[in-house]
């Protein structure tokens, strides 16, 4: 085969593909800048004619999306520096810690993975509905405090810490707070930002619990906003594709960026998860 | 000095208050522990016990429950509605499953190879993974429009037909597939991947010196080194597929005909369009025992198959 191309032949089946993945993304970039006219036409063209912002614009202007990001934001925010604090607490009182009920209570947190969201929307509704917080965005983010997942990851990572160092620590006086805090925690640098693009990932792109959760228009995350935007206006496609812009640049610019982060985060969660 | 004197306290303290000692241990280890515990037990095991609970009664929210006991339960069984979600459930997956660990292979095996522009592939083949399936659905709908998108553009210039897609009701679940497995493959990818680069090159080296041709190295050397992985890629894409909502509710919300309706999307209907909460809640559980079996399934047979991953 190698004597009849120039190149290796594997670029045959990679280039095409790669094309597929990434053709539709940069289409909606492209249609995010056209005008409808210029999008209501067959054979569809891939690049405007010039830069219209008039989706954008409408966008903008007709729905609260500005809102929608900020709410989107805020409740990542909170998802991700809950998780860090409590999960990496979690994981090193299981790891190291000697308390009672301790096999117990990580056993029960290791087997609620399997329970399925579904199973827990209807009694999360009801129980969150009691309590006030129903249609406000403490309901998004308070499923995203802390999770199973989390605790394990930090866990896994402390028992493979070599435990010489705290032992150290502690005989010249810290106390198991300050051990953990400032020996353990820097240390554990490559497992926080594991963690951190983990819950990014799962609170910033969830749709079905905050689509049960808020039904206020302008308590909505932003794909809550965009699902229901796009319930009542299918046809506004540049509106639509400047809101998909909106919902997917952000994570897109940081997976280019930290693109081994992502990574190593998709593969724990393959091996390990 | 220091260090002896330490020690000895500790001893003396250790003599002198042995209980006092346990329960500062103890509340330490659980002001560590607690927390995190508390909202992720409270959060899950709490409501799934709730749960059945309103499985077996007649509720809509706001008049009190009446109990029925297993009535839901078996009502469900002959549902028409729940029957063909569970058909359209179960056809997703069985498409999907397949599908995503084949591609997966594939494309791993192919981004693993040293050649030029591989780090531009990666990327590219990973990207839609980040991007979230509600976007996913959005772009979608657009891509696939029967009217002026660029699927049915591909097929002009490929000389077949225009279709409906996801406007058709004997096309929109296939449609479907195929944008998940676009929005998924980079996971079963990546995993794949890792677990490639993963085989010592000594075994590969030495098939091949042995004078085993590439298929047979990759049949006999590589396929069995990545059977853990696959083990593991088919129960969490099974799980992928039998709870995929947002894909559905952003393009067809279920239709066209109902011909999108899967088990999980006539949960959210029943529970939060039609208000029928214990109706919802006993189809939530039928849905969780059956994706619980399913798992249990695929590791018992993989079990019997000689590989051991959980």
């Amino acid at each position: 085969m190698r004597r009849f191309l120039p190149f290796s032949p594997w670029h045959l089946l990679l280039m095409p593909l790669a094309l597929l993945f990434v053709l539709p993304l940069v289409q909606m970039v492209l249609t995010s800048f056209m005008s409808s006219a210029e999008i209501n036409q067959f054979p569809p063209k891939l690049l405007p004619t010039s830069l219209h912002l008039e989706g954008y614009r409408a966008l903008l202007t007709e729905t609260p999306a500005l809102r929608w990001f900020g709410n989107t934001v805020l409740v990542s925010a909170v998802s991700v520096l809950a998780h860090l604090v409590l999960c990496s607490m979690a994981g090193y009182g299981f790891a190291r810690l000697k308390f009672a009920g301790r096999g117990v209570a990580f056993l029960v947190i290791i087997a609620t993975v399997m329970i399925p969201i579904q199973l827990l929307m209807i009694p999360t509704y009801l129980m969150f509905a009691r309590i006030g917080i129903v249609d406000t965005l403490a309901a998004a983010f308070v499923p995203w405090l802390a999770s199973a997942f989390g605790i394990f990851l930090m866990r896994q990572f402390f028992l493979a810490l070599p435990v010489e160092l705290e032992e150290a620590a502690r005989i010249d006086g810290c106390g198991t707070w300050r051990t953990f805090r400032s020996i353990v925690l820097p240390l554990a640098r490559p497992a926080l930002a594991t963690l951190a693009v983990f819950t990014l990932l799962s609170s910033w792109n969830d749709l079905l619990w905050p689509l049960v959760a808020i039904s206020d228009n302008r308590t909505f995350t932003l794909q809550v906003g965009l699902a229901n935007f796009q319930g009542m206006r299918r046809t506004e496609w540049s509106q639509l594709m400047a809101g998909n812009v909106l919902a997917t640049a952000p994570l897109i610019l940081a997976f280019l960026f930290a693109q081994r982060k992502f990574i190593a985060t998709m593969t724990f969660t393959g091996l390990k998860g | 000095m220091a260090l002896t004197f330490a020690a000895s306290s500790h001893a003396a303290v250790r003599q002198a208050r042995p209980r006092g000692r346990r329960i500062r241990r103890n509340l330490t280890g659980w002001a560590f522990a607690g927390p995190a515990t508390v909202l992720v037990v409270g959060l899950s095991l709490f409501p799934a016990i709730w749960a059945f609970f309103i499985s077996r009664a007649r509720w809509n929210g706001i008049s009190p429950g009446v109990p029925v006991g297993w009535a839901n339960y078996q009502r469900l069984a002959t549902d028409p509605d729940m029957l063909a979600a569970a058909r359209h459930t179960l056809l997703l997956t069985v498409l999907f499953v397949p599908s995503s660990i084949v591609l997966g292979i594939v494309i791993a095996i192919a981004l693993n190879q040293r050649i030029r522009l591989i780090g531009f592939y990666r990327t590219c083949i990973f990207v839609p993974y980040v991007a979230s399936a509600a976007a996913t659905g959005i772009l979608a709908g657009f891509v696939f429009n029967p009217q002026f998108g660029a699927a049915n553009d591909v097929l002009r210039h490929l000389g077949i037909p225009q279709q409906q897609f996801l406007e058709s009701p004997t096309q929109a679940l296939y449609v479907i597939c195929v944008i998940a497995l676009w929005g998924e493959v980079g996971f079963t990818t990546v995993i794949y991947l890792a677990a490639l680069q993963d085989i010592p090159r000594e075994l590969v080296e030495a098939a091949t010196m042995d004078g085993a041709s590439r298929w047979r190295v990759f049949r006999h050397v590589t396929l069995p080194e990545l059977r853990p992985v696959t083990v593991f890629a088919a129960v969490w894409q099974t799980i992928t597929a039998v709870q995929l909502f947002d894909l559905i509710y952003t393009t067809t919300r279920g239709g066209p005909l109902n011909s999108t309706q899967t088990v999980v999307y006539y949960i959210y209907e029943l529970a939060f369009q039609t208000q029928r909460l214990g109706y919802g809640a006993a189809a939530a559980y039928l849905l969780f025992a059956v994706t619980l079996l399913l798992t249990l399934g695929i590791i018992w047979y993989s079990r019997r198959r000689g590989s051991e991953v959980f």
